[in-house]
């Protein structure tokens, strides 16, 4: 396998601000609620290196707990939406039949609704703040694992190998677990990078709209809300948070590129 | 042709029912009512205005007679914008947002898919390379962040366009790039695969034999073989358009749906919230038949049932 310049960038990249985002009490130069109230709004210097906002606090500070928020969210979304829809979908298409069509019939429904809207309508009733975000973010985007998983296990479960797996007597389960499973594993990882950049940037939307993550909490959507209203005068608040919302997607669908090569050989660009 | 557009729209009913059913069971599990505002009113004031919007009577019975109302196309007066009923203020802000979203598809197509038929044609040149880039870039930036970035470069910094409001054609251009930028990118992208995948088939090379001029076999041959796919693209483009547009409402404060949307959800104003989301329902209902209508009479091979 070969792996271009981008992705081993990208991956670093990725790497660095995971590892960033972890040890946030360690890395960043001030806690993310002190306040310099000498000097509010001040622009990037060797104190605060991407300046502090109208509060006076630290921006850099409060992008590197932001990265905890934004990338747990993404993370940890697109994990719960994976699971949730590949036991959905593989149930689905290995039951087959009524059942199929029944848990199918629901997985339309819930795609036919534009996505935005019906996290923001969900984010309402969980109220604004992580809890409400994530559960928003997992709903919606279960569904389109589950298609995908569908397909795949109806692809699979009629291979020779399935059969006499099936012959020999193990359970569903089993062959769902030891059968199928490792054989979409790569294709699950292809979505996982493709999905964790799509709830990052819902995540951020939303925030970025005033629906999102409430404070305490700040996630890089809500700095890059706080820095649109200075943007005439301070574009600086704006911009480190959107260059590393920017750049973290980028990752993301860059390492995903090279991952899809690398799993299927069937697309090649 | 008319069977398939009648058992379309009959297929589309049950969604649309949902999102009604949803809807309203979402905005009367939220903590809160509509008018517990900053003021507190006098406990019969607050009994004679839940007495006049039904607020009063059992939940099942308001749906009841919530889709009542929808069916006889009365989507409610809103709960905040006193005296206004919600159709009233979808008539106002929809021709807004239509306006934007087809700006939006202009973006999206005017750019898409020229740069991508360049790429193809160059395949691996540097020109190939810089769109491919362009386009990674495109499908990453959210659109609130090149709409931010948009309006401090091109308003704040050089005073090109204005940064706001919706009073003409230069106030579309910053909102309509903003929205349309990142599915340009995704459409470019689209457009050089399948180019590529005609240009190496027999009957171009046929073409070529014959002696065709270059652009003759662009256009004629290879372009129109390769826009099914960016048609089919278009009934998940007008989702995204109409999603990505509360956010450039918001960000240049125009006057649409979307930006009376994000109003209604933190005004709590639940019939207005429901009226824009069903139209919002509604519209990508029919952009999915219009785009398969589209679909099967470019392409013969299709036959709608």
């Amino acid at each position: 396998m070969k792996y271009s310049l981008t992705s081993k960038l990208s991956a670093g990249f990725l790497l660095i601000i995971s590892a960033v985002a972890v040890l946030a009490p360690w890395m960043a130069p001030y806690s993310y609620e002190t306040q310099d109230t000498l000097r509010t709004l001040a622009f990037p210097s060797l104190d605060h290196w991407m300046g502090t906002d109208r509060l006076g606090r630290d921006l850099l500070s409060r992008m590197i707990y932001g990265a905890r928020v934004s990338l747990f969210i993404g993370v940890f979304t697109t994990l719960f939406a994976l699971l949730i829809g590949t036991v959905y979908g593989a149930i689905s298409a290995y039951v087959g039949g009524r059942t199929d069509n029944l848990m199918m019939r629901l997985v339309d429904v819930v795609f036919a609704l534009p996505d935005l809207l019906m996290i923001i309508l969900i984010t309402v009733l969980m109220g604004r703040g992580v809890a409400g975000v994530f559960v928003a973010l997992t709903l919606v985007s279960w569904v389109t694992v589950a298609r995908l998983v569908r397909g795949e296990v109806l692809r699979i479960k009629e291979f020779p190998y399935v059969m006499a797996a099936r012959a020999l007597g193990a359970s569903p389960a089993r062959i769902l677990v030891r059968e199928i499973l490792p054989n979409i594993l790569g294709i699950l990882v292809v979505t996982l990078s493709f999905r964790i950049p799509m709830a990052i940037l819902a995540e951020s939307t939303l925030s970025f709209i005033g629906l999102g993550i409430a404070p305490p909490f700040s996630s890089w959507g809500t700095l890059a809300n706080d820095g649109w209203t200075a943007i005439k005068f301070y574009p600086h608040l704006i911009l480190f948070p959107s260059l590393a919302i920017f750049l973290t997607i980028l990752s993301f669908n860059f390492l995903g590129d090279s991952l899809r090569e690398a799993f299927d050989p069937r697309s090649s660009s | 042709m008319l069977r398939f557009v009648l058992r379309r729209i009959l297929s589309g009913i049950p969604v649309l029912v949902t999102v009604a059913t949803l809807t309203f069971l979402i905005m009367h599990w939220v903590p809160g009512g509509p008018f517990d505002a900053e003021k507190i009113l006098p406990p019969e004031i607050i009994a004679n205005i839940e007495a006049k919007y039904h607020l009063d009577k059992p939940v099942p019975l308001q749906y009841l007679l919530y889709m009542k109302q929808l069916l006889q196309g009365d989507l409610g007066p809103s709960y905040k914008y006193l005296g206004r009923d919600v159709s009233d203020i979808i008539r106002d802000t929809f021709p807004v947002s239509f306006t934007l979203g087809l700006c939006a598809v202009l973006v999206v197509l005017g750019l898409g898919v020229p740069a991508g038929m360049i790429s193809a044609y160059w395949k691996n040149s540097a020109l190939d390379r810089s769109v491919l880039l362009l386009a990674a870039m495109g499908i990453s930036v959210p659109s609130f962040v090149l709409g931010a970035i948009s309006v401090w470069i091109f308003s704040h910094h050089w005073h090109w366009f204005p940064p706001a409001l919706w009073e003409g054609p230069r106030h579309m251009i910053l909102p309509a790039f903003a929205l349309g930028a990142g599915f340009a990118g995704y459409v470019a992208r689209l457009t050089r695969t399948t180019m590529l995948d005609v240009l190496s088939s027999d009957y171009i090379r046929t073409a070529r034999a014959k002696g065709l001029t270059e652009p003759v076999i662009m256009f004629k041959h290879v372009l129109m073989n390769s826009i099914y796919p960016i048609v089919s693209v278009m009934g998940p483009l007008t989702a995204g358009l109409v999603t990505g547009s509360f956010v450039i409402e918001f960000i240049f404060s125009i006057p649409g749906m979307g930006r009376f949307f994000i109003t209604a959800v933190t005004n709590r104003d639940y019939p207005l919230i429901m009226g824009v989301t069903l139209v919002y329902a509604v519209l990508i209902v029919i952009a999915n038949l219009v785009v398969d209508m589209i679909y099967g009479w470019l392409d013969p091979r299709v036959t709608l049932k």
